[in-house]
């Protein structure tokens, strides 16, 4: 029993912490563009501007809610969902935190040490795919159509590269738990050992939630939108929020796959865990403030012929090294 | 092997019949970010890929040509403004020199130098709303804002000397509706001086950027024959190689007495239209930089108390003067018959003024060659074959302003 209630507070905490992240990047966001864009960015809502992402979401809730004619309601309602809640469910397995002692019980600050955690990430993200090509074909609308065919061939194509890229940590640190993982670099993290890989992620990563420069799937000046553009009301804000728990939960693996997790000196482990996620969203942030798109043909031309070329020849010669090393 | 995979398939086509493809015919605006205003853009697609490309005018239809016909030709100058609103001394200017020249008015040294410099800051100012939507268009946010920022201070300028912001009318036949205010050469001064770390901070955000060269380069091209086939005139066709700037080929006002450079392209794509906005923009500084320093003193009015209201603070005192102005603003004055065609050289292009006055003291006709419509429609050339990132692309380097094109 104590067990069971142990689980379901880890999930709120972990979850509503999630959320509630995702929804501050939102603020975030804009403050880090407002910074570069030499502007104020929302300032007015509470201090600093901080209930902004509150009353955005008061005022999407009261939104109506259009759905096109002839959209196939079942599906286009289901869709956002279809994305949250993997972005969501991918988070379960990272450790944000050593394991503590709390009244007595022994707490694992994960919420669930899956011993397969990495395929089961990739699993989800896979699913995530769905929301957006269902939600853009659901639409019945042209542009969400061409945002949803991009979406699903760009998504598969640097979903390859991703795992590729992970490859190599999983290689040298012999498991596929992030906690082993994490253990793995008490002397390092293995960005020493994966500085390539560590790119290649970061690149996929970008491709995978659909941000600057590879954000074709919204592609605002060109698809007014791409999938969501027929979505409006908390549906929209529901991709919205999808988008940002991706971002959340691919930048919490990075932390934990090169980073050291939750690992670094003096602070408590889950505030160190939180600074590398958000260093991680302040570099998304960045890139999407100062950063051109590229085009269709060439997203697809460097997933296929760049990124993934590297990423095998990393895994490769991650083998060799490893290989040598042994013996 | 291959055959016995077909035979084995060839049931399932009979029943399914043949696989039936389809293209996609998009209608891209008149609401679209990225149409710069309400141009609708058919598009023919196959996947991304575009068979075709079809702009559609005529959402912004103003009537501002007709409208003309009925009013004094002091009361139709503010008209041009509204036409191409980004460039509005640009279009005053035209259709002032176009009046002037049905007149035979002579305007002062000191006004066209004044005209010269104040041109030259619009070009600028249109050349940014240019740079900041296209990068925009690109995916490329910051540029906007910052080209924006710039803009404001132009913008600023424009407001002190006219009291307005964008509709400035500010050139009138025979001279400018004001003296500049006191302080108006220092704040271009500034702003001449900082602008130019500026356009350098911008060509550091996109100029070397491999994403923005490999969407711009090779992208969007058009041949030198087709520009001109098409009648693309401006940075458009410049950039194809070709020099043609009406500042130079027919100086008007005293574009002579002053030393530019005309800056070219080669290859006709999207980043040799982005260089030679970039180049022009800096020219069209040191034209104001030299417009600024060779300043002439004396008046600024042209000598002719039937078309150049006398100053406002005669009106009080002089009889005479207070019935000119009466005249003036009221019955307009009569312009000899004729016609005449004005070109000047407008940020976007050759910007034509045609009028045919019948000696009355309004226009009998006023047709005007926008650049943005012929340059609108060589974009079918750019864009045939490409990908539907590059309609945008490409509709963001033609720069049009639709109110121009509509008219």
């Amino acid at each position: 029993m104590a067990w069971f209630a142990i689980v379901l507070i880890k999930i709120l905490v972990a979850f509503g912490a999630l959320l509630l992240l995702a929804a501050y990047m939102s603020w975030m966001e804009r403050r880090v563009f407002a910074l570069v864009q030499v502007r104020y960015g929302p300032n007015r809502v509470g201090p600093a501007g901080l209930l902004q992402p509150i009353a955005d979401g008061i005022k999407l809730m009261f939104k109506e809610t259009v759905v096109p004619s002839q959209a196939d309601k079942f599906v286009f309602f289901i869709a956002p969902a279809l994305t949250l809640i993997p972005a969501l469910a991918a988070f379960a397995v990272v450790p944000f935190g050593d394991t503590v002692t709390l009244f007595g019980q022994k707490i694992d600050l994960v919420v669930a040490d899956v011993n397969v955690g990495i395929l089961y990430i990739f699993a989800l993200s896979g699913i995530g795919v769905y929301g957006v090509v269902l939600g853009a074909w659901a639409s019945n609308s042209k542009y969400p159509l061409l945002g949803g065919l991009r979406a699903s061939a760009q998504l598969i194509s640097y979903e390859l590269s991703l795992g590729m890229s992970l490859l190599g940590v999983v290689m040298i640190s012999g498991s596929l738990s992030l906690k082993d993982i994490v253990a793995g670099q008490a002397d390092y993290p293995y960005i020493f050992l994966q500085p390539l890989g560590f790119i290649l992620f970061v690149i996929c990563m970008f491709a995978e939630t659909n941000r600057t420069p590879f954000d074709l799937p919204e592609a605002e000046s060109e698809l007014t939108g791409g999938f969501h553009t027929e979505y409006s009301s908390m549906n929209f804000a529901v991709y919205f929020l999808a988008e940002y728990c991706n971002m959340l939960t691919l930048s919490a693996v990075a932390a934990t796959f090169f980073l050291g997790g939750w690992r670094g000196p003096l602070l408590p482990p889950v505030l160190w865990f939180l600074i590398k996620i958000i260093a991680f969203m302040f570099f998304f942030m960045w890139l999407r403030a100062s950063s051109p798109r590229l085009r269709y043909d060439q997203l697809m031309a460097f997933g296929w012929k760049v990124l993934l070329p590297l990423s095998i020849l990393n895994v490769v010669v991650t083998a060799v090294f490893i290989y040598l090393l042994d013996s | 092997m291959s055959s016995e995979a077909g035979q084995a398939a060839a049931p399932d086509r009979d029943i399914l019949g043949p696989i039936r493809t389809e293209t996609m015919t998009l209608n891209m605006g008149p609401q679209h970010p990225s149409t710069h205003g309400v141009l609708r853009v058919q598009l023919e697609l196959e996947g991304e890929k575009v068979l075709d490309c079809r702009p559609e005018i005529g959402y912004l239809h103003t009537g501002i040509e007709k409208n003309m016909e009925e009013m004094t030709y002091n009361k139709a100058l503010p008209m041009t403004d509204r036409m191409d609103y980004l460039a509005p001394m640009s279009n005053n200017l035209g259709f002032v020199l176009a009046v002037e020249r049905l007149l035979g008015l002579e305007i002062t040294r000191r006004c066209s130098y004044l005209r010269v410099l104040l041109t030259e800051l619009t070009r600028i100012q249109s050349h940014l709303v240019w740079l900041g939507t296209h990068a925009l268009d690109l995916g490329a946010m910051t540029v906007f804002l910052y080209c924006f920022r710039e803009r404001e201070a132009i913008i600023k300028i424009f407001e002190k000397v006219s009291g307005v912001r964008m509709m400035t009318s500010y050139f009138r036949v025979g001279g400018v509706s004001r003296e500049p205010y006191r302080e108006f050469y220092a704040d271009c001064q500034k702003f001449l001086d900082d602008f130019p770390t500026r356009i350098d901070d911008y060509e550091e955000l996109l100029t070397d950027n491999p994403i923005f060269r490999g969407r711009t380069r090779g992208v969007g091209v058009i041949s030198a024959d087709k520009a001109l086939a098409h009648g693309v005139t401006g940075p458009l066709l410049r950039a194809c190689g070709i020099d043609y700037d009406i500042r130079k080929k027919e100086p008007y006002l005293a574009y002579e007495e002053f030393d530019f450079n005309v800056p070219l392209g080669e290859a006709g794509d999207i980043y040799d239209r982005y260089r030679v906005r970039m180049s022009e923009m800096r020219e069209s500084l040191k034209i104001a930089v030299q417009a600024i320093e060779g300043m002439p003193e004396g008046p600024l009015m042209a000598d002719d108390p039937k078309v150049v209201p006398p100053p406002k603070e005669l009106l009080a005192t002089d009889m005479e003067a207070l019935i000119h102005h009466f005249k003036i603003f009221t019955e307009g004055y009569d312009v000899p018959a004729g016609e005449v065609y004005q070109v000047i050289e407008s940020p976007r292009g050759e910007l034509g003024y045609y009028i045919i006055s019948d000696g009355s003291p309004s226009p009998y006709k006023v047709k005007v060659r926008a650049p943005s419509f012929s340059n609108l429609f060589s974009m079918t050339e750019m864009v045939k074959g490409g990908m539907f990132g590059d309609v945008v692309a490409a509709l963001g380097s033609v720069d049009i302003v639709l109110g121009e094109i509509d008219r």
